[in-house]
C-alpha cells in the first residue's frame, strides 16, 4: 500500500498532486521516469510520469488531469488514503548533459509536471534554459513559479489570451528558434502540441526531445500495448522511452492508439459519476 | 468376487456442453468423483518398469500414486505426489501429457492411456476441498535469506522446497499478484484463478514473503540484494518479450500480442469490464495468428468475448501445431476455425486507424528446416484478403531484458536467455540461479518447475556448504 501524504488540486480542480510514500521508488526515480499505479482490486493500471521524488522522506510527487474513470476515482482518495499497487520507476530517464547553446523546454496542460523536473536537471547541468508554458486559459495553468525557478527564462501563453503571450506556445518556440543559439527542444504535453512543436523544429534542424504517453499495461516491455512508431521502427515507449526523438515520431499513430477505448472509456467514466451523484 | 473379464474404458471426465462453455469463463472439465477416480486408477497395469514414469519430466511415481487412488487412500496419494511435484493441481490441468507420461502408457500402444493427468487432478482437488490442511514439518531456521524473483511455477516451487528447509524466504514480483503465467496468461476456464491463489496462499502460511510490485531491475538491483542481505538469489523471471510479425499495418488499433489479450482478459479481469474498469476490445470478426497453447487460449477468450467468428491462422499443417492436443479439441468444440498453411502478409486498416482485414498467402510444405519440421514456402500468386475486427498475435515469446541488461555478471545466449547449469540451475554469477521460461525460452509449466526443484536443492547444498 502507498499512501498519499499530502494532497493539492489545481487548476480549478480539474489537476491533482499527490505526494505518495514509495521509498523504493524514490530512491531510484530519475527525471523523465514514470510508475504505474492501481487504485484499487478492480482498478487499471495507468501510468503516469513523476513530477518529483524525495528520497530523504521516501516519497514521489505525481500530478494528473481529471479526464476519465480511474483519474476520478484517483481524484476522491484524500491524504491518509493509499494507492494499492504502484511500479516504478520505469522507463528510461532523460538524458541530461550541457549543450553548446540554449535549450528551450516546452510544456502544455499538465505535460508541464513532467517538464518541470527535466527543466531543472538541465538548469543544474549549466545550461542556459529558457522554459514556455501553456495553457488554454489562465485558471488551468499549473506550476508557473516552480517553472520559473527552474529555469533562466519563462514564457507563459494563454490560448484565450487571459495570462502571458495571446496564442499557442509555438509563437514563442518561433521567436526562440529565430533569435537564439538553440540547441535542444524538450517538448512534453498533448500529442497535437507535440507535434506542432516537432514540425517547427524540424525546419529548424534542432533536435527534440518528447515524451510520450501511449496507453500501458504491465509498464515492463511484456505486452507491446504501448508501442509507438519512432523512424519506422516499432517501439515499446515504457522500456525504450518514454522519450524518443520527436522527429521520428509517428503522432497520427499515437493518436489513434490513444483512442483505442474511447467507447469503454466513456461507458466506465459515466456509470462512475452517476455512482459518485447516488 | 471374480474379476470382471471386460475391458475398462478410459473414464471420461465430465465437462461442459461447448454450445454452453463456449461463452462463459468458468472451468471446461468438471473434475472426476471419487468413485471415477478410483476406477480409472484400477485400469493401471502397475508396471514393473513404468515407462509413463519415464515420460514425466520430474519422475512423479505415477504407479505409486495411482494405487493409492485406487485402494481410496488419496491423502497418501498427493503425498507421493508432492515427492516431486508441488504444483499437481495445476500441472494436472495443463501439462501436455500425451507427450509425457501418458504418452509413454503401456495401454496407449493399442487403446487408451491411463488418464493420468485427470487423476494427478483429482488428488490434488480432493486435498485442497477436503483435506486438513495441515503443514507440511519445516526445518529448523538456518538464518540464511533467499530471494526469488518472479512467481511462476519456477520461482514457486523453488519458494516452497526451500522454506520446508528452514530457510528465509522472500519472493519479489513485478505484477500485483503471484503466479507468473498461470494468473496472466493462462485463462479462467483452464486453470481457475482460486487455485493458482490457493497455491501462492500455502506457501504464504508456511511463511514465504512476496513483496508484490517490485521489478527487479528496476525497483532494486540483484547486487542490492545481496547488499542487503540475501545469501542466494533465484532468477525465474520468465519469457515475457511479446514477439510480433513486423509487417505492414500492425500498430492498428485492435491488433494485440497475445501477452497483452490475455493480462488484459485474465489478470485485469478485463471479461467483467465495466465491473472491473480495464477495457479489451471485443471483436466479432476474430483472428488469432499462431497455434500454441497460447493461441488456443486467446481464440477461446474471444469466443467467450462474444465473436460471431474465430480463426486460427497458422503457417503450417495441424501436425504441427504446438499446442496441447485436448485444447486443439476443445477448441474445435467450440467452434473456433483453423485456417492451415496460411501466413499473414499485411494488415489493412480503416480511417480511425482500426484494422478491418488482412492479406494473407497460402503455404505449402517444403523440406525440413532447422526445427525439423517441414518448411512452410509460400505458394506465388495466393494472396487472399480476410475481414476482421480483432487481431491477436500468438507466434511466441523472447527473453525479457529488464533484469538481465541490468545485471553485471550473467552469462546471456545470443537470444538474451541466462546460461545456467541443467543440472543445478547455477549461472556465471555467483550466489544466483537460474531456471524456467527464461533460461529454456516459452517451454511449460512441469520443465519450469521441475528446473525450480533442481535449483533448490543446489541452493540448499550452497547455503548449507558453499558455492
Ligand atoms: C497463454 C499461455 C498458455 C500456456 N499454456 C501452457 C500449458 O497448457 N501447459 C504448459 O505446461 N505450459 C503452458 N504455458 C507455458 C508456461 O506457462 C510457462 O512455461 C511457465 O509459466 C514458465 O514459468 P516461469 O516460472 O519460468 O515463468 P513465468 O510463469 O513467466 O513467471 C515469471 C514471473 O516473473 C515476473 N517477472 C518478470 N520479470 C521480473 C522482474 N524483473 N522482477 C520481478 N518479477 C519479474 C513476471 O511478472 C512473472 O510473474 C503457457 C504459457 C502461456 C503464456
Ligand atoms: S506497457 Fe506492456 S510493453 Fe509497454
Amino acid at each position: 500500500m502507498f499512501e498519499i501524504v499530502n494532497r493539492e488540486e489545481m487548476a480549478q480542480g480539474s489537476v491533482i498532486l499527490n505526494e505518495i510514500k514509495a521509498p523504493l521508488i524514490a530512491k531510484k526515480a530519475r527525471p523523465g521516469q514514470f510508475v504505474i499505479l492501481r487504485a484499487h482490486e478492480k482498478g487499471e493500471r495507468i501510468p503516469l510520469t513523476m513530477a518529483d521524488t524525495d528520497p530523504e522522506k521516501g516519497t514521489i510527487t505525481i500530478i494528473y488531469q481529471v479526464v476519465g474513470k480511474t483519474t476520478a476515482l484517483f481524484k476522491t482518495l484524500q491524504v491518509g488514503d493509499s494507492y494499492l499497487d504502484i511500479i516504478g520507476p520505469l522507463g528510461k530517464p532523460t538524458h541530461l548533459e550541457k549543450y553548446d547553446g540554449d535549450v528551450v523546454c516546452v510544456g502544455g496542460g499538465t505535460g508541464v509536471a513532467v517538464l518541470h523536473p527535466i527543466t531543472r536537471g538541465l538548469k543544474q547541468k549549466g545550461n542556459n534554459v529558457i522554459a514556455i508554458i501553456g495553457a488554454r486559459t489562465k485558471d488551468l495553468l499549473i506550476l508557473e513559479d516552480k517553472m520559473k525557478a527552474a529555469s533562466h527564462e519563462l514564457h507563459v501563453c494563454t490560448d484565450d489570451g487571459s495570462y502571458g503571450h495571446h496564442g499557442f506556445v509555438t509563437d514563442v518556440l518561433k521567436e526562440n528558434l529565430e533569435n537564439k543559439n538553440v540547441k535542444l527542444v524538450v517538448a512534453i504535453g498533448p500529442v497535437p502540441m507535440m507535434k506542432f512543436v516537432c514540425a517547427m523544429t524540424k525546419e529548424y534542424g534542432v533536435k527534440t526531445l518528447v515524451s510520450l504517453n501511449p496507453i500501458m499495461v504491465d509498464g515492463t516491455g511484456m505486452c507491446g500495448c504501448c508501442r509507438v512508431s519512432v523512424g519506422g521502427e516499432t517501439k515499446f515507449a515504457c522500456v525504450d522511452g518514454p522519450e524518443f526523438d520527436g522527429h521520428k515520431v509517428d503522432f497520427e499513430e499515437l493518436m489513434k492508439r490513444l483512442r483505442s477505448y474511447l467507447e469503454q472509456e466513456k461507458e466506465s467514466y459515466e456509470k462512475f459519476k452517476a455512482s459518485l451523484n447516488a | 468376487m471374480a474379476e470382471k473379464k471386460e475391458k475398462l474404458p478410459r473414464q471420461p471426465m465430465p465437462e461442459q456442453k461447448p454450445e454452453v462453455r463456449r461463452r462463459n469463463f468458468k472451468e471446461v472439465p468438471l473434475g472426476y468423483t471419487p468413485e471415477i477416480a478410483m476406477k480409472e486408477a484400477s485400469r493401471c497395469l502397475q508396471c514393473k518398469k513404468p515407462s509413463c514414469r519415464e515420460g514425466c519430466p520430474v519422475q512423479v511415481d505415477i504407479p505409486a500414486f495411482i494405487k493409492l487412488i485406487k485402494e481410496g487412500d488419496f491423502t497418501g496419494a498427493i503425498r507421493k505426489i508432492w515427492e516431486k511435484n508441488s504444483l499437481p493441481a495445476i500441472c494436472g490441468r495443463v501439462c501436455p501429457q500425451e507427450l509425457q507420461c501418458e504418452g509413454h502408457c503401456i495401454l496407449g500402444k493399442k487403446g487408451e492411456p491411463v488418464a493420468i493427468g485427470n487423476l494427478e487432478r483429482f488428488a490434488a482437488d480432493y486435498e485442497r476441498e477436503h483435506g486438513t490442511g495441515e503443514l507440511p514439518p519445516k526445518a529448523h531456521p538456518t538464518g540464511k535469506k533467499v530471494a526469488i524473483i518472479g512467481s511462476g511455477p519456477s520461482g514457486l516451487t523453488v519458494a516452497g522446497d526451500l522454506i520446508l528447509k528452514g530457510h528465509d524466504v522472500t519472493v519479489f514480483e513485478a505484477f500485483h499478484k503471484g503466479g507468473g503465467v498461470l494468473v496472466y496468461g493462462i485463462p479462467e476456464f483452464r486453470l481457475p484463478k482460486d487455485i493458482v491463489a490457493s497455491e501462492v496462499n500455502f506457501l504464504e502460511r508456511l511463511g514465504v514473503k512476496f513483496e508484490y510490485n517490485v521489478v527487479v531491475g528496476k525497483t532494486i538491483t540483484i547486487d542490492e540484494l545481496f547488499d542487503q542481505g540475501y545469501d542466494a538469489i533465484y532468477i525465474g523471471v520468465g519469457a515475457g518479450l511479446p514477439r510480433f510479425l513486423n509487417i505492414p499495418g500492425e500498430n492498428l488499433v485492435g491488433i494485440y500480442s497475445a501477452n497483452e489479450y490475455l493480462t488484459r482478459a485474465n489478470l485485469m479481469k478485463a471479461y467483467l469490464f465495466p465491473e472491473y474498469d480495464t477495457p479489451i476490445v471485443k471483436g466479432k470478426n476474430v483472428v488469432v495468428i499462431g497455434a500454441g497453447n497460447v493461441a488456443m487460449d486467446s481464440a477461446r477468450t474471444a469466443m467467450r468475448l462474444g465473436a460471431d467468428s474465430v480463426k486460427i491462422v497458422y503457417r503450417r499443417s495441424r501436425e504441427e501445431m504446438p499446442a496441447r492436443k485436448a485444447e486443439i479439441h476443445h477448441a474445435e468444440e467450440e467452434g473456433i476455425e483453423f485456417h492451415l498453411l496460411t501466413n499473414p502478409i499485411r494488415f489493412l486498416g480503416d480511417e480511425e486507424g482500426k484494422v478491418k482485414g488482412m492479406e494473407c498467402i497460402k503455404m505449402e510444405l517444403g523440406e525440413p528446416d532447422e526445427s525439423g519440421r517441414r518448411r512452410p514456402v509460400p505458394i506465388k500468386g495466393s494472396e487472399f484478403q480476410m475481414e476482421c475486427d480483432l487481431v491477436v498475435i500468438s507466434v511466441g515469446a523472447g527473453a525479457n531484458p529488464v533484469l538481465t541488461k541490468a545485471t553485471e555478471g550473467l552469462e546471456l545466449t545470443k537470444w538474451g536467455y541466462i546460461v545456467a547449469n541443467p543440472e543445478t540451475g547455477k549461472t556465471k554469477k555467483k550466489g544466483v540461479w537460474a531456471g524456467g521460461d527464461i533460461v529454456t525460452g516459452q517451454a511449460t509449466v512441469i520443465l519450469a518447475a521441475g528446473a525450480g526443484r533442481k535449483a533448490s536443492d543446489s541452493i540448499h547444498e550452497y547455503l548449507t556448504w558453499g558455492w
